[in-house]
């Protein structure tokens, strides 16, 4: 890394990788419900009006596939759009044109016309969300050949990754997990970018662990116990779901024997369905024990933080998927767990900082 | 772009007009005649009876100016100057096609025409003709974007959703409603409530202009008007064009005897036939005569009897190729 630490948030970074951005490029243009409203999508659009002016910064009517289209109109005509939704929820009217023009575009006219647009849906979580404004639905635009799925994870990532996108020329579902926009990280001033490609973030030989978005953090709280425990875990972030790059998952299984995947999806034909079903078809030989999916369960987010504590995955369930595939005794790894399960539980189960006052 | 698409004996916008129409009949009919052949193995939805909305709007553009068609695509496509060989090339499924095989008569397009896209879902087309107009206005351009939606497709939202936004911010897109009062096999009186067309374009704070959809000078003079505005900057337009179908939904066959419609309705619409139409006018003013008519014709059913061997003559591409291209 290169200059002092300048520690600044997810979201401040998206933000200030669209203006970086823009700057290069005066074709991108930014439209979506709320870009210019006070709260500026979580902070993550603040500014951007004032210093590109409404041409570029347009407030977006209550149309979303309409709006989708258009979008994708104009990316076809050489404008970069990149579109905000606040939720994942609210892209779903746009599925039709994202799934039959974005995605199709470059494939149908034999490669004349691309689609260079940069989506970015908000997967909520807390504060009494409930089923319609929580879901992490990356699988279902991940089983899209046509668009890329990037989910990002910390601050530096988060930014050049934007950039990336935004400079790529396909259509890319930018997925943030609306808590990892409080993860805080050194961001280096300024033009950069980060592949979009998957990256090993934990080095270890017994087990191999591949997150997505926030489950990143969950793994990586795991892994410091499991070191405790004397598993070694390995950790790849997962930040490409399509296209899907198996070759660094295949090399770290290879080498640890053994799989758990940990996304913010649902367990049941959500990513890691997908992970496991690809390594096992590609070798089987590599794998020294059943692998473990950590997903969310089969039913919808419920709003009660009564309801919803049971429901999304924490470290605590990375590492018993760890224990498990690694064949350990869990007696063996009890007290390790009870300090863990201490540590984790000790964070507010439905907020993503304890300053979070709600309301979205 | 094809390069027959103004020869120079056209010495005036009513013989464009009528060849323009004559070629898009002539190539839907040897389409339907040889779709038995089994060897075009892709849905066709043909436009003979409509060929004055494609024509009458198309001729009305400029070659850098977009269209985005429908399912309904080859009328607009060869009006507003699409390459024959290439389209019949992708209706065979051939290499030499539009999309390379990729799309089929579906997804035409062609970008040196100003064909940015055929859709075939169902009012598709219609955000994404708004947004190239969107991108013309952004890039200063004074170009204009049009598309056909159909009938039905002013049920979708998405309709509503454009309109909306082309209004709020005036951009340069042209609406042209293409009724042929039926949406597959099912009326418009059974799908929408009795009221005109044009009166949606109200909502949306704009005015539709409304004329007769087989009288192709009718509509060239409507559109010009609203292509006019758009370059100018005078914002969308919405054009309200009756028209009828002769032939089913999809294919190349005749359907009056299957009871969603009737034979009187089709014979009434045929008498109106917009080729003929012109035709017997140009004739009586003396403008076009039966040597023409005959010149005429056997050039078209020259060209489109050499893109039918073209087409078939063509590769096909290879199976391998079609993992290729799906990202940029
Ligand atoms: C969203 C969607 N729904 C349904 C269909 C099936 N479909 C294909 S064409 C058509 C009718 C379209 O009618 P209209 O817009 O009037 O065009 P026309 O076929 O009359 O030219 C339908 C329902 C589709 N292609 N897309
Ligand atoms: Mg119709």
């Amino acid at each position: 890394m290169p200059n002092a630490e300048r520690i600044i948030s997810v979201a401040e970074a998206l933000c200030e990788a669209t203006k970086v951005a823009m700057e290069r490029d005066s074709k991108i243009y930014v439209i979506g419900e709320g870009v210019t409203d006070p709260k500026a999508i979580f902070e993550t659009t603040r500014g951007l009006l004032d210093a590109f002016g409404p041409k570029r910064v347009i407030e977006m009517p209550v149309a979303e596939n309409g709006l989708t289209g258009i979008a994708i109109g104009s990316a076809m005509m050489g404008r970069k759009p990149l579109m905000v939704h606040q939720r994942v929820d609210f892209a779903m009217l746009s599925l039709e044109q994202l799934f039959n023009n974005a995605a199709k575009a470059y494939y149908a006219s034999n490669g004349k016309h691309s689609v260079p647009l940069v989506v970015r849906m908000i997967i909520g979580r807390g504060w009494g969300q409930g089923p319609a404004h929580s879901q992490s639905l990356e699988s279902l635009f991940a089983s899209i050949p046509g668009l890329k799925v990037v989910m990002p994870t910390t601050a530096y990532e988060a930014k050049g990754q934007l950039i990336a996108a935004l400079e790529d020329g396909n259509p890319i579902m930018f997925l943030e997990h609306r808590w990892v926009h409080y993860v805080t990280g050194h961001v280096p001033t300024g033009y950069y970018t980060v592949p979009l490609t998957s990256r090993r973030v934990r080095d270890g030989n017994d087990v191999t662990i591949v997150a997505t978005s926030y489950m990143l953090f969950e793994a990586m709280m795991a892994a410091d116990f499991l070191a405790e425990a004397n598993i070694s875990a390995e950790i790849i972030d997962l930040a490409v779901l399509r296209p899907l790059d198996m070759t660094p998952i295949m090399d770290s299984v290879r080498k640890t024997g053994r799989l758990v995947t940990a996304d913010t999806g649902f367990r049941t034909l959500g990513m890691g369905a997908e992970l496991v079903a690809e390594v096992a078809c590609r070798d089987m030989s590599c794998l020294l024990a059943p692998p473990v999916r950590v997903g969310l369960p089969d039913h919808p987010t419920p709003s009660s933080r009564s309801l919803a504590i049971g429901y999304y995955r924490t470290a605590i369930d990375v590492f018993d998927a760890a224990v498990t595939t690694c064949g350990v005794a869990p007696q063996t790894v009890a007290t390790i767990r009870e300090r863990l399960a201490t540590k984790r539980n000790a964070l507010p189960s439905d907020v993503p900082t304890p300053a979070f006052k709600g309301p979205f | 772009m094809s390069e027959t698409m103004a020869p120079s004996f056209l010495v005036n916008d009513q013989l464009a007009l009528f060849r323009s129409m004559l070629r898009i009949r002539l190539v839907e009919e040897a389409i339907a005649t040889r779709y038995a052949e089994q060897e075009m193995r892709c849905p066709v939805h043909l436009s003979i009876g409509q060929e004055a909305v494609a024509t009458g709007v198309c001729l009305a553009l400029r070659p850098q100016d977009q269209i985005v068609s429908t399912h309904r695509s080859h009328a607009h496509y060869l009006a507003k100057g699409g390459d024959l060989n290439a389209m019949l090339a992708e209706i065979y499924g051939k290499e030499t096609g539009c999309c390379g095989g990729r799309g089929g008569s579906m997804h035409l397009f062609d970008a040196a025409a100003g064909i940015l896209a055929s859709l075939p879902i169902v009012g598709s087309a219609i955000g994404i003709a708004t947004g190239a107009a969107l991108a013309f206005q952004q890039e200063g351009s004074d170009c204009v974007a049009v598309t056909f939606p159909g009938d039905a497709s002013v049920e979708e939202g998405i309709f509503h959703e454009s309109l909306n936004f082309a209004a709020l911010m005036s951009l340069p897109v042209v609406y042209v409603i293409e009724n042929n009062l039926y949406a597959c096999f099912t009326g418009l009186e059974q799908r929408q409530p009795h009221r005109p067309l044009g009166d949606l374009a109200l909502a949306h704070g704009l005015t539709a202009v409304t004329a007769d959809g087989n009288d192709v000078e009718a509509i060239h003079a409507a559109a010009k008007d609203a292509i006019a505005k758009a370059r100018d900057g005078g914002g969308p337009s919405v054009l309200v064009f009756n028209t009828y179908r002769w032939r089913e939904h999809c294919g190349p066959n005749y359907d009056n005897n299957v009871g969603y419609r009737s034979e009187e309705e089709f014979q009434q619409w045929k008498a109106r036939c917009p080729v003929e139409s012109l035709q017997k006018k140009l004739m009586a003013e003396g403008q076009l005569s039966d040597q023409d008519l005959a010149a005429m014709t056997a050039e078209i059913e020259a060209e489109v009897t050499a893109a039918f061997q073209a087409a078939k003559a063509a590769p096909f591409p290879l199976a391998a190729s079609a993992e290729e291209r799906v990202y940029a």
